[in-house]
């Protein structure tokens, strides 16, 4: 508390001689300090520094996990249930690590819809949410190998399906599937490239990460209103507003986390993993983690699209449900940013949430099942028809024919008018 | 909710600091508790497994197979143990004065070894030498030549170990040589006979309480 800064200049003489020959704590003082926030960001805010904890915690409980991982077909299995009985804490260390997967997921998810809602990725801060998509797709990436890793039944069947995929390519198909295998079905070459790549890649995302933040320091943090800081008036100091706020967020998120880890540990997984991996049975039913269900309901209930047969046209469309991200920035044309001031888009916006929740319901359920009486392949075509309409033609339609409301002339002053003005919206 | 400029300096009244500084005091202190919670399962996650653990129990060795004379290696926890039937033309040497003279430490003076080894032969039953194999200096195995010999590995070879890598020398008790870069005699594991021939390594006689860890040094 007393100890580094009261203005510009470090105070400590140790801090002052190390900050001459490496600016660290400069660093630190203008990143933290005196990085401008505006002053009224709500709870959704979060979920930024929640995901970076998150990945911290990963990449911790990954590295112990690898001291005692064996990424080879006859022996990881064991080794994964060696974990859980003999390594001390070995239990604590996977499920933290294993459900640590999902809860990173919700945090990115929440944090993803937040940016649509908001407007987030805007100008200027197209690459800043370019980005972001480039973390979503290695933490699928990087998700997918880890669950292959104990090499249980889902771990395998999960594995052989998704390398199938890319079997639908015209041509280079076959090549790339055997490429993907190292021989020809899944087996030890997989999950030992999967293994090598698995404990890669989060390194990779750090770095990505690392990037993100500096394209969100540039301009920095978008707001509620969606309007533009104007002046000091509209920011406070992220150090010590928004680093108390975040701890406070963090100790909440914990909550959760914790009670998963200790009470149900495995309420996320398929108890078919806990049967090692046998390319002889495939098991009843072949569900990915809740993550991809919306993803896989895409590729599922794609049919065939004009000389495009069903299951390339589903690999496409799940693929391009990704990649319909990347061009967000310049498919939405209103200049307003965030949805509060925008009464269409609002319901537009919330038709998505449903339509993803639409669609993860049906890929969780058998294709042969329905919900209302109608089948489920029709209602996930429609959900991903939905899905692609949001992107393709309403934002960039609503940009012309909505009007929307009228903005506050600043944060400040839209945050100092107290009362129920700001929130609902009727300003 | 409150006006902003509160937030800064806290409540005008003198009161407001103390709080401040507990709540951040306290806050810190809760946090610096838990990240040691946290981070305390990944350390002991390093420890030995239960199963390595498990391993680590006790290892028999039928003795009435040894030819006197004869060494047999036998690991355990992952070192090599020598198990020798010793001669009594081996056990005479072991109390030469000319021999130990040129020992460092006769006697067993240093802790390397359990109660029931603190003595000439440096075992429980003096026909059977129980050590473990790995010199005291850097790690190696030591070289079983129990043979005389005039010139190999040095002149006026009695008989004992000889560690190839720095020429550190034992004699048939694991007892070191002056003037070589070991320090210590071999250790000695723990170990009984639960029956004539029936050798137990890893589990002292009743009522002894010694562990191979406690030692000066491996």
């Amino acid at each position: 508390m007393a100890s580094t800064t009261s203005g510009d200049r470090p105070q400590n003489r140790f801090v002052q001689w190390v900050d001459y020959r490496l600016p660290v704590f400069t660093f630190l003082n203008h990143e933290l300090r005196d990085y401008p926030t505006p002053r009224n960001l709500s709870y959704l805010w979060n979920f930024g520094s929640l995901a970076g904890i998150v990945l911290v915690m990963m990449i911790a409980s990954g590295i112990f996990l690898a001291m005692n991982y064996t990424p080879n077909d006859t022996l990881a299995f064991e080794s994964v249930e060696r974990i859980m009985r003999d390594v001390n804490y070995g239990w604590l260390i996977r499920y933290v690590h294993m459900n640590g997967a999902s809860m990173f997921f919700i945090v990115v998810y929440i944090h993803i819809f937040r940016g649509l809602y908001y407007g987030s990725y805007k100008a200027p801060r197209e690459i800043l949410w370019m980005l972001g998509v480039v973390i979503l797709l290695l933490m699928m990436a990087t998700a997918f190998m880890g669950y292959v890793l104990p090499w249980g039944q889902m771990s395998f069947w999960g594995a052989t399906v998704i390398t199938n995929l890319f079997s639908a390519l015209p041509i280079i198909g076959p090549k790339i599937v055997t490429w993907l295998w190292g021989g020809f079905s899944v087996g030890n070459p997989t999950l030992n490239r999967f293994f090598s790549l698995h404990y890669l890649l989060p390194f990779v995302i750090v770095g990505v990460v690392v990037l993100h933040l500096v394209a969100l320091h540039q301009h920095g943090s978008n707001n509620p209103l969606g309007i533009d800081k104007k002046g000091k008036q509209d920011s406070i100091p992220f150090h010590p507003y928004y680093t108390i706020k975040d701890s406070f967020g963090l100790a909440v998120f914990l909550l959760p986390y914790a009670f998963l880890v200790f009470f149900y540990p495995n309420f996320f997984g398929e108890p078919d993993n806990y049967i090692p991996a046998n390319p002889l049975a495939t098991p009843a039913e072949i569900v990915p983690e809740w993550y991809f269900l919306p993803f896989y309901a895409i590729l599922r209930s794609t049919p065939d699209l004009l000389f495009i047969p069903s299951k390339l046209a589903g690999v496409l469309l799940m693929f391009g449900s990704i990649a319909v991200l990347f061009v967000l920035p310049w498919l939405d044309t209103s200049p307003v940013r965030s949805g509060r001031f925008r009464p269409v888009f609002k319901w537009f916006y919330v038709s998505l949430i449903i339509d993803a929740f639409l669609l993860g319901y049906v890929g969780k359920h058998k294709p042969d099942a329905t919900l209302f009486g109608i089948a489920l392949p029709t209602i996930g075509w429609l959900g991903t028809l939905w899905y692609f309409g949001y992107f393709l033609v309403i934002l960039p339609l609503l940009g012309f024919f909505e009007k929307p409301l009228k903005l506050p002339t600043s944060i400040s002053e839209a945050v100092l008018k107290k009362g129920a003005g700001v929130a609902s919206g009727a300003a | 909710m409150a006006d902003i400029a509160n937030v800064h300096g806290g409540n005008p009244h003198s009161d407001g600091g103390t709080r401040r500084d507990f709540l951040v005091l306290a806050g810190t202190a809760l946090g610096a508790v838990a990240a040691a919670t946290a981070v305390w399962p990944l350390i002991s996650s390093m420890n030995p497994a239960a199963d390595t653990l498990a391993a680590g129990g006790p290892v028999d060795v039928d003795v009435s197979k040894l030819a006197p004379g004869q060494q047999i290696v036998v690991m355990w926890r992952g070192a090599p143990i020598f198990v020798v039937n010793r001669t009594p033309e081996a056990l005479a040497l072991l109390q030469k004065p000319d021999l130990v003279d040129k020992l460092r430490d006769p006697d067993s003076q240093v802790h390397q070894q359990p109660t029931y080894a603190d003595n000439w032969h440096r075992s429980a039953d003096p026909q059977f030498a129980v050590l473990v194999g790995i010199c005291t200096h850097l790690g190696c195995v030591p070289n079983f030549l129990p043979k005389p010999n005039p010139t190999s590995p040095s002149a006026d070879w009695p008989g004992g170990y000889f560690c190839p890598c720095h020429g550190s020398k034992y004699d048939l008790a694991g007892r070191v040589y002056k003037g070589v870069p070991a320090p210590y005699n071999l250790p000695v594991p723990p170990y009984n006979f639960t029956s004539k021939t029936t050798l137990r390594i890893g589990e002292n006689p009743t009522g002894v309480a010694f562990e191979l860890s406690s030692v000066q040094q491996m």
